[in-house]
């Protein structure tokens, strides 16, 4: 293993990459072994010359010397065979490049269906299209194909031409006056050999390095062993791998029709034999070819053949190229941990004790490298690998006995792999990594437990819960990734998104709650809750203002408290999230508390809720403060004040019980008389639509029109009972802040606890599916009203009845298939965006370029402006600037 | 090839949703490329027969300047490289 910059060793740079045949020339000269033999070992189990086991393919056991290279199998690279074919066969994935190719061109002299000077200068123009345009080059060279084929007779020779038919995936047809003819692989073949290179390049073909016949083999190369490997088990059976069981089956078929044709037997025998090789050969290189003869094990499993050890997800493009498993990583079940920074997570020690990093010995380190090495592989903070310089050795702690010894002759320039400890940087990723933030950059503490701690506030763009979630780890081992994961991909680099420039990272949950219940009027802490709280939020050092009630004893205010933290010269004006209903303010002087006004770094009114702190909440104060105090500013702000949140919440007690969707009887009462009126209307709608005289929607059908009507009104229904509901709860109502903050559930929910489900629906309609003419037995056939269509009066509070719950479990059932449809396409379309798009990338001079330097915009979103620093989208907030101004002169007219 | 048929209606250089196109000479086409150090066929491309380009006489191998306006950034300059297709 070598470290730091490239070693002396020569590099290449790849120019380009060209498929193309194998020419029978090239297969004939790589092959060793010529195989003739189906069977594959003597009885004495040695394998057979000339047969698929033949010792000439390449050394595969140990010990065993290469008999055509005279390698071990470490260094015997394997050796190609080949099998004659007693008749041409086609490639059968060529069937429609060899169709077009015979149609463009004579059936007798082979030149191409265009005059002379006319596909001369054609040919001109292709060259010139591929030179620049290589993609438009083989549209062009369609084009020129398509042409051809529509000429009835060949502008050279003459000869009548007959138009062909293909039936996938490679037979053809010639259809002549007297019927179709079959065209034998080897007439096929001849016409391909009779097209002159000019001609091919011009109908896209590279004659240089494919001639059009070496699409119809004559010799099948066979792969070396160590493509095919065969398995040995316990019991010391052979297992041949499925190549293996394909070439057995091609040899086979090879060597009858071989037989046949020595023998002269009848056409119709060669024939079949001839077809089977053919089908054989296909299933071998693609055994999901339509219209094929699978080949299969004896227990009917389908063997993998080419093409589908390439193909698909588990295949070796997509599953071993583009996805590799990599070493220095974790991947580990994650939990909350709100006491650790965000820039932090917790790394169990028994995964510190195996992802190491180099570190190289100076004079500076020599002492922590001497006690990470005398700790040894299993005693953290240890090291598992040493590498001395002077003797160019490594030394595997593991199996080291005097690890004292070794310590002490630690000198500069030793690397001692070392254990992860605190404060080193690791990369943490969570799938499906959609956006950037889902892979950041955090500094490592180690702790005990099995599982990644992580702060609750980067759940938010990770997206991640701790129901069971995993996450992976990756640890960067040079200083300079080390140092770009640092600068780059830290998380307080990215509570701001360029998705839609505003913070990602911000409260949830129980910070949203706990913020409120701070900074609410009713919220005076005396000295001792100030000191808990500030307890709570470790690296504080802020100097306590002066209490804003002094007597009967000294108390202050929830908003003082989040003044402390705040930078001074910070001014904020907004709209708190309770900012809403009977709350409502529209300027700083408000009565409810929900204009929040910030002030040189002050908190003079307003509550702090989802609006001013929460995640995903553009232009709100915690925008602002990272936004204009930088990152770092903000990550001390996530890291003290919120954590005082969740102390509030800690020291106060926060729960949702019965009682708080308790409603008096009265006021249920009320609900009830009026789900009454609504029935009562719903059923004069039907009445009306029964005698015809509803009053029709425009564009709507009378059912359609009474259905809409129906919803209407329940809907409004709803609204009014849970208005009535949520009218008598108190301030001091926990699920009501809860809804009102935004911390967690909504109007609806509190409405369905506390009053009524409302009306279910599916596919926007009330329900209707069930029985012929009904629902559920419950009701009478075509009964329209609410009960029978899915409108649930009963709230959770109370309970539902069966046909309730089973109405709702009929609307739930819908948004649960929604979703999981929504997230398959959505995932599809993004995939195939993030393919289309990744390589472009943003030039130092501003312009955006795709892989070929070609440019894709001439400024970066025509505007260059980096999203992640705007303020939601916009560049600049004049809004904000003018504040700004008035504040530093002293505010508006008076300065 | 331009087509030969009927020319487009020269109104349609005044209609607001059409941004503003210019031929470059081919000092100033020369120059554009070095700045932004590429091929011509870098450029983002552009019809001979794109009604606006037949009606500047755009031959294929000119480049134009298509000066646009933009929500984001006021004025927003391009450059694309006429083709004959």
């Amino acid at each position: 293993m070598s470290y730091g910059p490239y070693g002396e060793e020569e590099r290449y740079t790849i120019s380009g990459i060209r498929f193309s045949l194998l020419s029978p020339r090239e297969i004939r000269e790589m092959a060793k072994v010529t195989v003739i033999r189906a069977d594959i070992y003597e009885s004495d189990g040695s394998p057979i010359m000339g047969g698929l086991r033949d010792p000439h393919f390449g050394a595969i056991e140990p010990g065993e010397r290469c008999p055509v290279c005279g390698n071990l199998r470490q260094d015997c690279p394997g050796h190609f065979g080949k099998i004659d074919l007693a008749r041409p066969v086609m490639l059968p994935h060529l069937g429609e490049h060899i169709y077009r190719l015979l149609q463009a061109t004579c059936r007798n002299c082979g030149r191409i269906l265009i005059p002379n000077d006319k596909a001369a200068y054609m040919l001109q123009v292709y060259r010139r299209l591929k030179e620049r345009w290589p993609v438009l080059a083989d549209i062009f060279a369609e084009e020129v194909a398509k042409g051809a084929s529509s000429t009835t007779e060949c502008p050279h020779c003459g000869t009548k031409q007959y138009k062909l038919r293909l039936v996938k995936p490679y037979y053809l047809y010639e259809v002549r006056e007297e019927g179709e003819v079959r065209l034998t692989p080897s007439e096929i073949r001849e016409r391909l050999e009779r097209i002159p290179d000019d001609d091919a390049e011009l109908l896209g073909w590279d004659p240089k390095s494919s001639r059009p016949e070496w699409a119809v083999l004559t010799v099948l190369p066979v792969p070396p062993l160590s493509v095919r490997p065969s398995i040995t088990t316990e019991s010391s059976q052979r297992a041949e791998d499925d190549l293996t069981h394909a070439l057995v089956e091609i040899v086979r078929q090879n060597e009858r029709l071989k037989n046949f044709i020595a023998s002269s037997a009848p056409e119709s025998m060669i024939e079949e034999a001839w077809n089977t090789l053919q089908n054989v050969i296909a299933a071998y290189i693609d055994n999901e070819l339509p219209n094929i003869y699978q080949l299969s094990h004896r227990g009917r499993k389908q063997l993998k053949t080419i093409a589908q050890r390439l193909k698909g997800k588990e295949g070796r493009l997509r599953g071993n190229l583009n996805g590799k498993r990599v070493n220095f990583s974790s991947r580990t079940v994650i939990s909350p941990d709100p006491l650790i920074s965000i820039n932090e997570v917790g790394v169990p020690v028994e995964v510190a004790k195996i992802l190491t990093v180099p570190m190289v010995v100076t004079p500076y380190n020599i002492e922590d490298a001497r006690r990470y090495v005398l700790n040894g592989p299993y005693k953290w903070p240890g090291a598992t690998v040493v590498y001395k310089k002077r003797e160019n050795v490594k030394i595997d702690l593991r199996y080291q006995r005097n690890l004292r010894q070794l310590a002490e002759s630690l000198e500069p320039g030793d690397i001692v792999e070392r254990h992860l400890i605190d404060g080193d940087i690791v990369l943490f990723n969570r799938q499906p990594s959609l956006h950037r933030m889902s892979i950041m950059a955090h500094r490592v503490r180690v702790m005990p437990g099995r599982t990644f701690r992580l702060n609750l506030l980067v759940c938010a763009p990770y997206n991640a819960d701790f129901d069971g979630d995993e996450m992976n780890l990756h640890v960067p081992r040079l200083d300079e990734a080390r140092a770009e994961a640092e600068e780059l991909l830290l998380v307080e680099k990215h509570i701001l998104t360029p998705r839609y420039g505003g913070p990602i990272i911000g409260g949830r949950q129980d910070y949203i709650s706990g913020a409120y219940l701070l900074t609410v009027k009713t919220t005076l802490l005396d000295i001792n809750k100030v000191r808990e709280l500030l307890r709570g939020v470790s690296d504080a050092s802020v100097e306590l203002p002066e209490p804003a009630i002094l007597r009967p004893r000294p108390l202050w205010t929830g908003k003082q408290f989040i003044s402390m933290f705040l930078p001074k010269g910070f001014n904020f004006r907004g709209r708190a999230k309770i900012n809403a209903g009977d709350l409502k303010c529209d300027s700083e002087d408000c009565f409810y508390d929900s204009y929040v006004v910030v002030s040189d770094g002050r908190l003079l009114e307003g509550v702090l809720d989802k609006n001013t702190i929460g995640a995903e909440q553009p232009e709100s104060l915690l925008h602002y403060l990272v936004l204009e105090r930088g990152s770092e500013e903000g990550r001390r702000f996530l890291d003290t004040v919120f954590r005082a949140f969740i102390k509030m919440l800690e020291l106060k007690g926060f729960t949702v019980s019965l009682s708080d969707v308790l409603v008096p009887a009265e006021t249920m009462k009320r609900i009830k008389s009026m789900v009454a009126n609504a029935k009562n209307d719903v059923i004069d709608l039907i009445r009306q639509y029964n005698e015809g005289t509803l009053e029709i929607i425009p564009g709507r059908t009378p059912e359609e029109s009474l259905e809409l009507r129906i919803i209407q009104r329940l809907q409004r229904l709803r609204d009014e009972a849970g208005k009535t509901a949520i009218d008598y709860m108190d301030v001091f109502n926990n699920a009501f802040i809860m809804a009102r903050t935004g911390a967690r559930g909504s109007d609806i929910n509190i409405t369905q606890m506390a009053a009524m489900l409302g009306q279910q629906t599916v596919r926007g309609r009330r329900i209707t599916r069930g029985f012929r003419t009904r629902t559920l037995p419950h009701f009478k056939p075509g009964d329209l009203s609410p009960e029978a269509r899915g409108f649930v009066a009963g709230n959770f509070r109370d309970g539902l009845s069966p046909h309730e719950v089973f109405f709702h479990a009929a609307g739930g059932r819908e948004g649960l298939v929604d979703t999981a449809v929504k997230t398959s396409q959505s995932g599809y379309m993004q995939r195939r965006l993030i393919n289309a798009l990744q390589d472009l990338y943003v030039a130092y001079d501003g312009t955006v370029r795709d892989s070929e330097n070609n440019i894709i915009q001439f400024r970066y979103g025509e505007d260059g402006i980096d999203p992640q620093k705007t303020y939601h989208g916009r560049a600049v907030n004049i809004d904000r600037i003018i504040e700004e101004v008035k504040n530093v002169t002293g505010g508006g007219a008076g300065a | 090839m331009p087509s030969t048929v009927k020319q487009p209606d020269r109104r349609i250089l005044d209609h607001f949703l059409v941004p503003k196109h210019r031929i470059l000479s081919l000092e100033e086409a020369v120059e554009v490329l070095n700045k932004l150090g590429i091929k011509p066929w870098q450029l983002p491309r552009i019809s001979v027969n794109d009604p606006v380009i037949r009606l500047l006489g755009g031959k294929p191998g000119d480049i134009v300047e298509i000066v646009r306006n933009s929500p984001t950034a006021g004025e927003y300059v391009t450059y694309r490289v006429v083709v004959s297709y």
